[in-house]
């Protein structure tokens, strides 16, 4: 199999946008190997206005969160 | 979502086989962790970086023995979500 540099590109981003919409729908992806994509909650929080100062309070919210698997991990910490 | 799941959603959206989209999935895996092996950091646009960090020797606990010990120095890889993913998953 012989790709061009634009066909590898749009695979990529086939991958990115697949793993994107099951983060997006709640899904965790989970790679062996390699390691795994889930959300997190953040709870929520006072924060400030940096530019007013005034106190608002952030609602809790969802963030991607990506925990290393083992051959990763083994690999980067040789 | 597994691997396999991966890899039968790129073969309905880029129409390549079910072979090649194994293929070229790995390859790209395989691609990033060689990357990061050799401690360089990885920047996927629109998606996010996997960066190396070091980390510095610190003491620690032994969580099963309660006995303070020492962990080394180390590398590990950290994921930061680029602004795109993030917005992506906020309802």
């Amino acid at each position: 199999m012989i790709l061009t540099e634009d066909q590898v590109t749009i695979v990529v981003m086939a991958i990115i946008e697949i793993i994107k919409e099951a983060l997006g729908n709640g899904d965790k992806v989970e790679i062996r190997g390699f390691g795994s994509f889930r959300l997190r909650t953040r709870k929520s929080r006072k924060g400030r206005n940096p530019r007013t100062g005034a106190t608002v309070s952030v609602p809790e919210k969802q963030v991607p969160f990506f925990k290393t698997g083992k051959e990763l991990r083994e690999l980067v910490n040789h | 979502m597994r691997k396999a799941d991966i890899a039968d959603a790129l073969v309905e959206r880029v129409g390549i086989s079910r072979k090649e989209s194994r293929e070229l999935l790995e390859l790209i895996l395989t691609t990033i962790k060689e990357t990061l092996g050799k401690g360089d950091s990885v920047k996927i646009a629109e998606f996010g970086s996997f960066l190396v960090r070091k980390k510095k020797e610190r003491r620690g606990r032994n969580m099963k023995t309660g006995l303070p010990m020492q962990i080394q120095p180390r590398k590990v890889v950290r994921f930061k979500a680029s602004y795109q993913l993030k917005k992506a998953v906020i309802k």
